[in-house]
């Protein structure tokens, strides 16, 4: 069942680069935006959605010769469901202040696209393990996107790393000021497209079909 | 009254699910191209989340919230963490029930809505709309009124979306911004503008 690590570390490199979920195939912006003024809480939302697509990849792609195609995505629904709601008590167990944060968001990774995506684009198709590291490298993959843009947006709208303060006096003193739009919605938008346009440009990454 | 108004408004421009929120972004994304499928599916939004936000109240404060099945002698009972699978059963059999309305009664409306009913069931926007109510702690008729001004804020979101791109479409946009990038940058002028609106209190 095992297959060369060269297997794995392909499907690794897929999903966090090269067809990265966010960045390449436009799934699950929705969160991708609403938790990332923050880093803490875009680490915890990432974490989270890893958890989740690796283990309904999973359980999925175990099922996959049992479900009738017809009925499928109200099974795959089901499967992300049961877990989203385990994934949301340990966070209300351990992570108290973070989970009233997310608030609503850890809820709506049933409906975060990268989740069902997987499961039909990959999981339908693959044995499980192979849709368990899948699952991983797409939840990476949709983990750096989050990051980045967390650590722009903390950076530029509080000035702020992981809520310690880094940008130094006496930049203030020489009239630095935050950008509190950064912090803001429009700021969210504005970070990921010229982030798209930023990987468009690197060479050596598929870019975007045209429209 | 005048409360209900507000909250209207305020699900409509303040919080705008889409621009504000950011609920509902794929199927924003994907569907903007074109003017008349952008209208198309913001009706059915707008119809899909008056019904299930009042629905999914009567559920979760009938029979999931805490203490809620006292009548069958359960007053500890709290089956609230259940209540992620139980919408999203909610809202997928509504969808279902929708489509096979609309199916039977307008042939019309069916043929232009028909390909985005089932991608509605998986629109975070109508999830986050029960969810933000439960949070909110609505009561039915709030939810009604906040399910309907959530659906046309994204309706009116995708549809001026959809109008700024075919606009846009002989601008001349840098290689590497076509398509998705430069459709987010839209989307963070117009979140900007909906953001004066945040100065009125009504």
């Amino acid at each position: 069942m095992l297959k060369s690590k060269e297997h794995y570390y392909e499907i690794l490199v897929k999903g966090i680069w090269k067809e990265n979920p966010v960045a390449y195939q436009v799934l699950g912006i929705c969160s991708a935006l609403a938790v990332t003024v923050q880093m803490s809480t875009a680490i915890v939302m990432a974490v989270a959605l890893t958890v989740v697509t690796a283990c309904s990849s999973f359980i999925i792609s175990s099922m996959r010769r049992h479900i009738p195609s017809n009925i499928r995505i109200i099974v795959e629904l089901a499967v992300i469901a049961s877990l989203v709601i385990v994934t949301d008590e340990v966070l209300k167990a351990f992570f108290y202040d973070v989970s009233k944060q997310l608030s609503i968001f850890v809820g709506l990774i049933i409906t975060n696209c990268i989740v069902l995506g997987r499961a039909e684009a990959f999981a339908l198709a693959n044995n499980p393990i192979d849709s368990f590291v899948d699952g991983i490298a797409n939840g990476l993959g949709y983990g750096l996107i989050l990051v980045l843009v967390a650590f722009l947006r903390e950076l530029l709208g509080a000035g702020k790393f992981f809520g310690f303060p880094v940008i130094p006096q006496f930049v203030y003193d020489l009239g630095f000021q935050n950008m509190g739009l950064m912090v803001l919605a429009p700021g969210a938008f504005f970070i990921i497209g010229l982030l798209v346009w930023l990987k468009n440009s690197l060479p050596g990454i598929s870019s975007e079909k045209r429209s | 009254m005048g409360d209900l108004f507000s909250l209207f408004i305020n699900s409509v421009f303040i919080g705008n699910i889409l621009l504000a929120y950011f609920l509902g972004m794929c199927s924003f994304i994907a569907v903007s191209k074109n003017i008349e499928t952008a209208t198309g599916l913001g009706f059915a939004v707008i119809f899909v989340l008056t019904v299930t936000s009042p629905v999914n109240w009567l559920i979760y404060h009938g029979l999931l919230a805490p203490g809620a099945l006292s009548w069958l002698g359960y007053p500890d009972l709290d089956l609230s963490f259940l209540k992620f699978i139980t919408f999203i059963a909610v809202i997928a059999a509504m969808v279902q029930a929708v489509e096979m309305v609309i199916d039977r009664y307008s042939p019309l409306l069916y043929a232009t809505l028909g390909v985005f009913l089932p991608l509605i069931a998986v629109n975070c926007a109508i999830l986050g709309t029960s969810l933000f109510m439960v949070e909110r702690n609505y009561t039915f008729v709030e939810s009604v009124v906040f399910g309907a001004g959530s659906g046309t804020g994204w309706m009116l979101a995708i549809v001026s979306m959809a109008a700024i791109r075919k606009k846009a479409r002989y601008s001349d946009v840098p290689e590497g911004l076509r398509g998705f990038g430069f459709t987010m940058i839209i989307a963070g002028l117009m979140a900007m503008t909906f953001m004066m609106f945040s100065g009125i209190t009504l």
